[in-house]
């Protein structure tokens, strides 16, 4: 095993690991919003009660978001000094600017809503929730920035052996940010609204629909559906920016070898592999991808046969996460779609199949972003910048195989005690549930 | 007039003062925390001390670290590749003192809220160490090839100079706890504080002195500053709060003694500062292949880049900042939002 290998499976594990919680952050502290501006405006004790219950859930979440968010910051220091020496006059400046513009107002305002409640107005408790939530995604902004950057650089120039920021507006709207922050957030709004639609049906299945399991179920089942139409439509601006913009990531995401005019859609596959795609049916939609990806069914469409193999991302890896998230995007469609249909006919809260199928539907939110990453950041391979440096390039001179070996066996039981622990509470906070003003009203 | 590489060295320096005096109290105040609190209630009391601001003060750090990738790339890539084990251990240890204050409230159970209490205070105790352990490193140099790559070991790192500048650091934060709780905690939790608080002041007026004293062979560059008059102003600060503190202490300002502490942190930063500049890096042995603020520097448009997030984002951070700080002013209270 080398350091190279180390280096990257240590990233894939400290990242992988850490995004498991901001999307649920940065949707949560949407959703909380949503139901502080109900309090503030009305007034009403159940929504305060709601807004309650769900920042108890979203604080366990945020510290452990937090806690495994630290790692990221120093890491490209610590393991990727190529890298970091390389592009350092671009890439720091959205993490600095993360700190600055991000950080400090979510994580002051947190503090401020979580154990400052009796020392401030109605007004200023609705303020620091909406400060919470303006911070979670403007840190989530530059740090799309900052990854968008890598896959589609922009304003730069390469001088002095480095790339040298000339143009710091083209560097942060660089060709991809915008569509990979739009797809990004809408993904991280599902999983809330899938989170807050399937804890508010467990309490509806547990009997104890009260009437805060009730606005979360409305709330959450409404936001799912609005939020999963919204990655589907960001979704596809993204993979179009990805089929201009980084062809032999595309062609691996959608598992196109040859360059063709009028490539077909691939819609299940056996897994290709770096010679091709497996020897065995494969259902297809032919000319699709060509439409999907440029609006023209005859459009040529690049393939891996376009670029030499050491360019080639890992196609399998990229292929598979990448269809995987897309079938997964799908079925939570569907669910949603079946939700507000019950909530137009208004049996949202008495469908118990619905509510079953909600609370085992929480974690594919989670999944589905899981695999959207690994297909971004396994199709932009082998690059560590996009055709401008490779990632082997990019690691750490410095720091030895066993040394990466140690710190990842010391992260991996720090992380499984640390996702342990987050399970055990989210799941005693929900059992917890929300505070009611008679006991099991309206269950 | 300052070029653009000094205002990042100075803005840099800033950040992370803001970090040394800000988190500097939540360190030091995990390293109290199994001393001056017995019962559950008084440890509630402490762990809800700095509940609601050491995330916000924690963020000084990392914008610090974000900046210095931004400013000084070279320094950013190479400092923290050679203390890679050691910055492992911190961000190891500063995961637990995160969740321990968040985790310890959510049950009843001592045994769950004795662990976490530990986890607190070696969360707090190991970064307020290797805190030092990194910058006595610095100040010695480190060695380093063309690349500026680190050339030493892990066990190189812990030599005698850097240990007792690791000493310095913890005393530091201990001091700023004390001073911190002392605002925040009445009674039996402050009274104990009270008995800490002075040595751990004499603790760090010594190792000061010791490690000033040793500097003179193990980082000659730190004394060159002084043949000239303005670098002595950081020392006569340093002095001035040092000597403060145990009058301030005595006579119960706690707003002063907690001013006195963070002066001195303030002023050993300056003048560990001064020591360093115009490098950051010095290279151990061969002179020539130290990084200096323009060898190491991000371009002059990046650091024009920065320096109007800096001054369009900071006044505006120090605001809501100071807001939330007045919400929270006085000693702790619990009620049932607390941890």
């Amino acid at each position: 095993m080398d350091a190279t290998w180390l280096a990257r499976m240590q990233f894939a594990l400290t990242v992988m690991f850490h995004f498991l919680f901001p999307p649920i952050t940065m949707g949560l502290a949407l959703l909380i919003s949503i139901l502080e501006t109900k309090r503030w405006r009305t007034g009403s004790d159940v929504y305060r009660r709601a807004s309650d219950f769900w920042l108890k859930l979203f604080a366990v979440n945020f510290v452990v978001g937090v806690a495994t968010g630290i790692v990221m910051e120093f890491q490209f220091g610590t393991n990727w000094a190529g890298y970091s020496r390389f592009v350092g006059d671009i890439f720091g400046a959205p993490l600095a600017a993360e700190g600055v513009f991000a950080f400090f107002l979510e994580s002051g305002f947190l503090g401020l809503l979580l154990l400052g409640r009796h020392r401030i107005s109605s007004f200023v408790r609705w303020l620091a929730a909406v400060m919470v939530w303006l911070g979670s995604t403007l840190s989530g902004f530059w740090i799309l920035v900052a990854n968008s950057w890598m896959q589609t650089p922009a304003g730069y120039v390469l001088r002095n052996g480095r790339a040298e920021l000339v143009d710091f507006w083209a560097a942060v709207f660089n060709p991809s940010t915008l569509p990979r922050f739009a797809h990004t957030m809408a993904s991280a709004w599902v999983c809330a609204s899938f989170l807050m639609a399937g804890v508010a049906s467990w309490l509806f299945l547990k009997g104890r629909g009260s009437d805060v399991a009730r606005i979360s179920l409305r709330l959450g089942t409404v936001a799912a559906f609005v939020s999963t139409l919204l990655v589907l439509v960001t979704g596809d601006r993204h993979a179009r920016q990805v089929a201009h913009t980084q062809e032999a990531k595309f062609a691996a995401m959608e598992g196109l070898y040859s360059t063709e005019a009028g490539a077909p859609l691939i819609l299940f596959s056996l897994p290709p592999s770096q010679h091709g795609m497996p020897d065995a049916p494969t259902i297809a939609v032919t000319k699709l991808t060509s439409y999907l990806a440029f609006g023209n069914f005859q459009a040529p469409v690049s393939g891996l046969d376009r670029f030499p193999k050491e360019d080639w991302p890992p196609v399998a890896v990229t292929f598979l996460s990448f269809h995987n998230m897309v079938i997964l995007g799908n079925v939570m469609l569907l669910l949603s779609l079946l939700g507000v249909y019950l909530l137009a006919r208004g049996r949202l809260e008495t469908s118990r199949r619905w509510q079953t199928l909600m609370l085992w539907a929480i974690p594919l939110p989670t999944i589905a972003i899981q695999l959207g990453w690994m297909a971004a950041e396994a199709g932009r391979q082998p690059w560590i910048v996009y055709n401008v440096m490779r990632t082997a390039d990019g690691v750490s001179k410095a720091v030895k195989a066993p040394e990466i070996a140690f710190s990842i066996a010391l992260f991996s039981l720090i992380y499984l005690l640390l996702g342990s622990l987050w399970l055990y509470l989210l799941c005693r906070e929900i059992a917890h549930g929300p505070e009611t003003t008679t006991s099991t009203e309206g269950a | 007039m300052l070029d653009l590489q000094t205002t990042w060295f100075l803005l840099i320096g800033v950040l992370l003062v803001g970090y040394a005096i800000l988190d500097g109290f939540d360190l030091g105040v995990g390293l109290l925390h199994l001393f001056v609190a017995r019962t559950d209630r008084e440890r509630r009391i402490v762990v809800n001390a700095v509940g609601p601001v050491w995330d916000g003060n924690e963020v000084w750090l990392l914008t610090g670290g974000g900046a210095l990738f931004a400013a000084f790339p070279g320094v950013y890539a190479t400092v923290f590749s050679a203390f890679y084990l050691a910055l492992m251990l911190v961000l190891a240890a500063l995961i637990f003192r995160a969740v321990s204050l968040e985790f310890r409230s959510k049950l009843e159970s001592p045994r769950w809220r004795g662990s976490w209490d530990w986890a607190f205070a070696v969360g707090s105790g190991l970064p307020a160490l290797l805190f030092g352990v990194a910058v006595g490193n610095v100040l010695r140099g480190l060695p380093m090839d063309a690349a500026g790559d680190y050339t030493g070991t892990f066990a190189a790192l812990l030599n005698p100079f850097s240990l007792l500048v690791g000493l310095l650091s913890t005393s530091m934060f201990l001091m700023q706890g004390s001073a911190w709780l002392l605002l925040k905690t009445e009674g039996e939790v402050a009274a104990r504080t009270r008995r800490i608080a002075l040595p751990a002041w004499g603790a760090f007026t010594l190792l000061w002195i010791a490690s000033t004293v040793a500097a003179r062979w193990a980082a000659p560059a730190a004394w060159a500053p002084y043949s000239e008059g303005l670098p002595w102003l950081a020392p006569i600060v340093l002095v001035v709060a040092l000597v403060s503190f145990p009058l301030a202490l005595r006579s119960g300002r706690k707003g002063l003694t907690l001013t006195a502490s963070s002066s001195a942190i303030a002023a050993l930063m300056a003048v560990l500062g001064q020591g360093l500049y115009p490098y950051v890096v010095p290279a151990l042995g061969e002179g020539t292949l130290s990084l200096s603020i323009y060898t190491a520097s991000s371009s002059p448009y990046t650091l024009e880049a920065m320096l109007v997030i800096a001054l369009i984002g900071m006044p505006v951070v120090l605001g809501y900042t100071l807001f939330i700080y007045s919400r929270f002013r006085g000693p702790v209270v619990l009620d049932d939002h607390s941890y």
